[in-house]
């Protein structure tokens, strides 16, 4: 019921405007054109045909050009005010409450519209996601409501169309046979020579040149599909890790999101440029700038628990390897990749100090704690001991007379100590922190002096890992592959004809590079002695003209 | 003919969908991606070694057919030691009721450990965590977080942030077996 059935006898699906078959124009707009609109051969776009149920109603939104290009206008709009203010990556807050914070008291009202529309984290909101989905379904809508008709059409064509469809053609010419039959013996074999495919019917040549040209567009939609769908991938576990950890010269860490490997730092390495050794050009910018780094390097131990192990031990760790791990070199095992992105130098590694008679100065030894596992007592002999009661790394102050400890890294280390000697039996008691010194329980004999500290340095490592970039690279490849086709390659067409009366007609097509259409064209019109074409697209263009002048 | 639009409304219905799936899911995934754990309630709970201060270990498979209240805890978290003592109290009145208490120190020195668990006069077992391992296999952010772990081994609720005695007491209630 539904189908147009052409005079040539082929049936059309309905809203096809030129026959599949013969080429001839089927609506009454397309009959009452000069030239005919050559865009997917005339051939009915799905969507425009059936528009009966939701689903039917959703596929022609999504089919639709002006759609997708406005859908790609919304998402630019929105990248692009994603960059007026940072982005939740750069701003110094973390947890939500301290980022909404951080926003409107920098930003005020802005910033927290801001960060409530999601406008902070771009990539991480729910809209700009969903906008980006709704263009990927675009895309592949569109794609297959394009390419399957245009398919279609192009596999069914015949090579003799109606005279009607030649006519409406940009290139056409009509003329007197001067060869006979030569002529498309002729003109089948210079079309050949010229690299064109040509069918040869009875009174009628076809020359096709390039047609996979007109899928440019479609394979370049697929890449773009493809470099999606690996996005969509690194949401997915396993295939996307992007971690960070501070790792301490001296400790043993777990990796995070890894398969029970561990890492133990050996020591971290800062080289700046020398001035006596780096070349001489460079002197000039060191002495502006003072030291200029020339490396940042950890060098680590790599370790893998054994298979039956548990998390937490770690006894029987097995070496991997050494490595060290510098800007660009990271450390890889196992599709990970672990690199040097970040260090802090110099955290308080331990203490030493002196215990000694305040009145007297004599000293009866020295005590080096460690910060990391500091130890219940520490024995100096001939009965001086040094008892340790609390260790507070990070003392903030007193609260209820008791110290506070904000963090368990030592950065202002404190502690609360017992000195023992033969004089002192009982103990006094002490507590000590950098430049400051209290005796809770009165006057001590004897004091507890800082005296040294040993550091370390800590780097900051960044655990990567990307299943996803072969398929983001495919997908790119892909693209640029029907970026080419479609750019590099024209889809041309030659026919020649008999026309009832005895005359031959030729008409040309071709999706863009007339010119060459034409050039090649003229090459057989040589050999074949067919008649002269016109430009009938120049002739508009100048009927136009006059109109325009006329008029005016 | 009608046969042929019907397949076309199963094709464009099927293609929709999948691609509405897909999207959704990772919408999703990414959204809740920061803010839960990889591990989730339901989870079976990932088994451990750790050392506790005597040099005794533990494992989360010795308590099998027990509810376990797993706490993960530093010294310097206040909100952590101010739960310690009620924690403490319940584990008294619940150790007989096949519930056992188990604190996950983070990676601090045994001597600030010790030295806490004596000032609190803690009895159930501190275990602490050198490598920062179990604290990444259960993917623990925020300290104190808490894991109520069920007899059967499965992870029954994830408590981040301070807890009342109340809290601690239902919690363990919630876990005890039959």
């Amino acid at each position: 019921m539904n189908k147009i059935l052409c005079t040539c006898g082929h049936e059309n699906p309905k809203g096809t405007v030129l026959c599949g078959s013969c080429g001839r124009p089927l609506t009454e707009e397309a009959s009452n054109q000069k030239l005919v609109d050559m865009r997917y051969e005339g051939s009915a776009r799905r969507s425009q045909t059936f528009n009966k149920s939701i689903i039917d109603k959703v596929w022609n939104f999504f089919s639709s050009v002006k759609v997708g290009v406005s859908l790609i206008v919304i998402i630019l709009v929105a990248a692009a005010i994603g960059t007026i203010l940072p982005q939740v990556f750069y701003v110094p807050a973390t947890g939500e409450a301290e980022i909404a914070a951080y926003y409107e008291r920098v930003y005020g009202t802005f910033g927290k519209l801001y960060y409530q529309l999601g406008l902070s984290d771009l990539y991480g909101s729910w809209w700009f996601q969903t906008l980006i989905g709704m263009l990927g379904i675009s895309l592949i809508v569109a794609s297959l409501d394009r390419v399957i008709p245009l398919y279609k059409s192009l596999k069914k064509q015949r090579t003799r169309r109606h005279e009607s469809f030649m006519k409406r053609q940009r290139i056409f010419g009509i003329g007197e046979n001067a060869l006979g039959e030569n002529t498309f013996a002729k003109s089948e074999e210079k079309l050949k020579s010229l690299g064109y495919n040509v069918k040869r019917e009875d009174g009628a040549v076809l020359g096709e040149k390039a047609r996979f040209s007109r899928w440019g567009p479609y394979i370049n939609h697929l890449g773009l599909i493809i470099f999606l769908f690996g996005v969509m991938l690194r949401a997915l576990p396993g295939f996307y890790v992007d971690e960070t950890m501070w790792l301490r010269e001296g400790e043993t860490r777990a990796i995070p999101e890894t398969p029970g490997y561990y890492l133990k730092s050996d020591e971290f390495i800062l080289e700046t440029y020398d001035k006596e050794k780096a070349d001489e050009v460079f002197n000039d910018a060191i002495e502006r700038v003072g030291t200029i780094a020339s490396n940042y390097q950890t060098d680590v131990v790599l370790y893998k628990k054994p298979e039956d192990a548990l998390p937490g031990q770690t006894d029987k760790l097995e070496e991997v390897k050494k490595d060290s791990i510098q800007v660009n070199e990271p450390l890889k095992f196992e599709g990970f990749a672990v690199y040097q992105m970040d260090f802090r130098l110099d955290e308080l590694r331990s203490m030493q100090f002196n215990l000694s008679n305040k009145a007297t100065g004599e000293s009866l030894g020295d005590v080096s704690v460690d910060l990391v596992e500091p130890e219940m007592s520490y024995d100096l002999g001939n009965g001086n001991k040094v008892e340790l009661l609390g260790y507070y790394p990070d003392f903030t102050g007193f609260e209820n007379g008791e110290p506070q400890t904000q963090s368990p890294i030592p950065n202002n280390p404190a502690f609360l100590v017992k000195m023992t000697t033969p004089e002192t039996p009982k103990g006094e008691t002490s507590f000590v922190a950098i430049k400051q010194t209290v005796e809770p329980f009165g006057e001590n004999k004897y004091k507890l002096e800082f005296n040294n500290v040993e550091t370390r340095d800590v780097s900051g490592l960044t655990i990567r890992k990307d299943k996803t970039l072969w398929v983001l690279a495919l997908g790119g490849l892909i693209f640029m592959i029907g970026v080419a086709q479609g750019s590099y390659w024209n889809h041309r067409r030659i026919w020649i004809h008999e026309t009832k009366d005895g005359h031959i007609a030729v008409a040309a097509h071709t999706n863009k590079n007339w010119l060459s259409v034409k050039k090649d064209l003229d090459q057989v019109t040589l050999v074949a002695n067919l008649p002269p074409y016109i430009d009938q697209h120049d002739l508009e263009a100048l009927e136009e003209k006059k109109d325009g002048e006329k008029s005016s | 003919m009608a046969q042929t639009k019907q397949q076309r409304l199963i094709m464009r219905t099927v293609i929709l969908a999948v691609l509405v799936v897909a999207i959704v899911y990772t919408i999703f995934t990414s959204a809740t991606k920061e803010k839960v754990a990889v591990l989730s309630v339901g989870d079976k709970a990932p088994d451990f070694t750790l050392v506790d201060l005597n040099g005794e270990e533990h494992s989360l498979s010795n308590y099998k057919g027990q509810g376990v209240f797993l706490n993960f805890w530093g010294t310097w978290c206040k909100p952590c030691a101010k739960e310690m003592p009620a924690m403490d109290r319940q584990y008294e009145v619940f150790k007989d009721k096949g519930v056992q208490t188990l604190a996950v120190n983070i990676a601090q020195s045994d001597f600030e450990v010790q030295r806490f668990t004596d000032q609190y006069g803690l009895d159930f077992p501190v275990v602490i965590d050198k490598t920062k391992s179990v604290m990444d296999a259960y993917n623990i952010n925020p300290l104190p977080t808490t894991m109520l772990i069920n007899p059967q081994g499965k992870i029954e609720k994830i408590i981040t942030g301070e807890m009342t005695e109340q809290d601690i007491a239902a919690f363990m209630e919630q876990i005890a077996p039959e």
